[in-house]
């Protein structure tokens, strides 16, 4: 006799929450010390819900699918020489920055989803952490076997896991992860399950996936499609647990508000590195960082929040000054690159007209007023043989980490500057924003490794550039400076030159 | 304590990682031109506490120097602004005479030199 087939909802039933069971031997507290302490009331674990109820063993079944799909493309491209039909060499430096700032942040977020599954105590929930904190694991190593077929060509991707750790942009997504990990579960779960993989996600990967479409790097975008199935998942997750924790219990609001305000300002902060690369590394542009800020915060996020609303949630405390400074972090970005790219693992280079040309129409307020300008007196001293770099070390924000390089809100001809001073020593921050967050936990960021400050006090290699940068294990010469006269320019130019002469 | 964390004990466990002990004595010192965000933001550099003020002119000259306006910078007219306040500062005196502690900011603005042609650049 044949068992009878169990429908969708009691397979989800039996493998997910009926895996649970009630401790005999004991106290349930003990077995879950860390979802507690953050001030979050929990009354019934079982009002989660799932909506994509997906249990272990469709899980693996769907994964392994995706994986032999994809590894089937990215066997064909390098079969294809597909490194050869992009749109220039430039694009590359894309895949540095995604492979050194993006995929470890993937693997840290494969830790975080392992521990909070771990210590989230309903099954639901433990579920769903669980299958992402596997997923992100996936994303890594997929990204790393598709970037590593043009680490085979191109200079600056072979040191990545070191350079997270080490070199001073890398700190800012690298200390966003680590300020997460270090929070309780349940911030953890609002950072990034919500703020990160909900509010911001799509513009970290629309830009990245329509960008590698545009720009001919089919791989890149196969893994792009292959994580997306991933990403409306986590998406879901995010919704599910904002919504949770503000319909378990009254007190859970403020806290929960503190969080998105944090996380919002966080996230917004380390996208701008996303924001330049739309507006400025893309040899094919998909759209402006402008435009699609416009698209999936200000109307997407507008929507949101004003769903959220009957919980009593508001937008993020500083979302209206992001979206003023919409209308520069990219071309002040793109400056910090181009002018400190001699001490960085990738190229940056000068717009030419007709991308400038691109500029002033995409952003009709800022461009010609303030950054055109910027760019011809550079543009001026690369044609005079004087290619500008920045001949000193930046002060840095003590939240973000990144350079204090953006403008006062609404007067973008003044450096913004904040400070506070905590037992004795100041601390300067870039924003209200990061200001409020080192106000509001100063404990936590005082222990901040900012890789300025290291290298004075001695812990990068030694006192001079040159030792840093071979701690920070970037082959001078090779790896940094513009991209005009660099080793991959030589490889691209040679590649086009030999595509010309076998047609011709 | 502001954090809430699970351990009681969380502040003694803390590492201060920007006190003035741990830069070998040294002063750690932001200085930041006005009206010329084409450099990226301002400097750090780290000195001992004796440095005479008038070095910082020094330093600032060698960071500076690419920028067509910094030839022309007057540095007996420069207008200086310590950690938020109005100073005049002594350049023969040292920088902790002249009110500069360990992460001081200092700005300054150069009359007359508003940028590359007229824009904050």
């Amino acid at each position: 006799m044949t068992a009878k087939k169990l429908s969708l909802k009691q397979r989800y039933e039996f493998l997910t929450r009926d895996l649970d069971w009630e401790p005999s031997y004991q106290p349930v507290d003990s077995i879950f010390p860390y979802d507690q302490f953050e001030g979050i009331k929990i009354k019934d674990w079982s009002g989660w819900e799932d909506p994509f109820r997906l249990t272990m063993d469709s899980y693996w079944k769907f994964q392994a699918e995706k994986e032999r799909k994809l590894y089937a493309v990215i066997d064909a491209f390098a079969q294809n020489n597909g490194q050869t039909g992009i749109s220039d060499g430039r694009y590359i430096n894309v895949l540095k920055l995604f492979l050194t700032a993006i995929s470890p942040a993937e693997y840290q977020a494969h830790r975080a989803f392992a521990f909070t599954g771990r210590h989230l105590r309903g099954a639901g929930t433990r579920v769903a952490c669980q299958m992402q904190s596997i997923d992100e694991l996936r994303h890594i190593q997929t990204q790393i076997h598709t970037i590593s077929h043009y680490n085979k060509f191109f200079d600056g991707m072979s040191e990545f896991p070191i350079q997270h750790d080490r070199v001073f942009y890398l700190s800012v997504p690298k200390s966003f992860f680590d300020d997460a990990r270090s929070a309780g579960p349940f911030e953890f779960m609002i950072a990034i399950g919500f703020a990160f993989e909900y509010l911001l996600t799509n513009l970290l990967f629309v830009p990245f996936m329509s960008g590698a479409a545009y720009n001919g790097d089919m791989s890149t975008v196969t893994f792009g499609f292959s994580a997306q199935s991933d990403e409306s998942r986590h998406m879901t997750l995010g919704i599910e647990v904002i919504k949770f924790l503000l319909e378990q219990h009254p007190d859970n609001l403020p806290i929960v508000q503190r969080w998105v305000d944090k996380w919002f300002w966080r996230g917004f902060r380390l996208l701008g590195v996303v924001a330049a690369m739309m507006d400025y590394m893309l040899p094919k542009k998909v759209m402006s960082w402008k435009e699609a800020w416009d698209i999936y915060f200000v109307e997407a996020g507008g929507a949101l929040f004003k769903d959220l609303a009957r919980y009593g949630l508001k937008m993020p405390k500083y979302a209206n000054v992001a979206t003023e400074a919409c209308e520069h972090i990219s071309h002040q970005n793109w400056g910090l690159f181009y002018q400190l790219c001699h001490v960085a693992g990738f190229h940056a280079w000068m717009p030419d007209a007709e991308h400038m040309d691109w500029l002033s129409e995409k952003y009709p307020n800022t461009f010609d007023k303030y950054y055109r300008p910027r760019f011809e007196m550079w543009a001026k001293q690369e044609k005079e043989g004087k290619r500008f770099y920045f001949n000193g070390l930046p002060q840095l924000c003590s939240c973000c980490q990144l350079p204090m390089l953006y403008t006062e809100p609404g007067d973008p001809t003044k450096t913004c500057f904040r400070n506070s001073t905590f037992k004795g020593t100041r601390y300067h921050f870039c924003s209200d924003g990061c200001k409020d967050i080192f106000d509001n936990e100063p404990e936590k960021y005082v222990q901040s490794w900012l890789p300025v400050n290291q290298i004075f006090q001695g812990n990068c290699g030694g006192a001079t550039v040159p030792e840093v940068l071979d701690w920070y294990k970037i082959n001078v010469g090779v790896d940094n400076c513009d991209y005009v006269g660099s080793p991959d320019e030589t490889l691209w130019k040679s590649w086009m030159e030999q595509r010309f002469s076998e047609a011709g | 304590m502001s954090v809430v964390a699970i351990t009681p004990d969380y502040e003694k466990h803390i590492q201060y990682r920007d006190e003035q002990a741990l830069y070998h004595g040294a002063l750690l010192v932001y200085v930041h031109w006005e009206e010329h965000l084409s450099f990226v933001s301002a400097f750090a550099v780290s000195l001992p506490p004796d440095t005479p003020f008038g070095a910082i002119c020094e330093i600032a000259k060698g960071i500076y120097g690419d920028h067509p306006d910094a030839a022309q910078i007057d540095w007996m007219k420069v207008e200086w602004m310590i950690d938020s306040e109005q100073a005049t500062p002594d350049f023969g005196k040292s920088i902790a005479e002249n009110g500069v502690g360990h992460k001081s900011l200092i700005r300054f603005w150069t009359p007359g030199l508003h940028g590359y042609q007229g824009t904050p650049n």
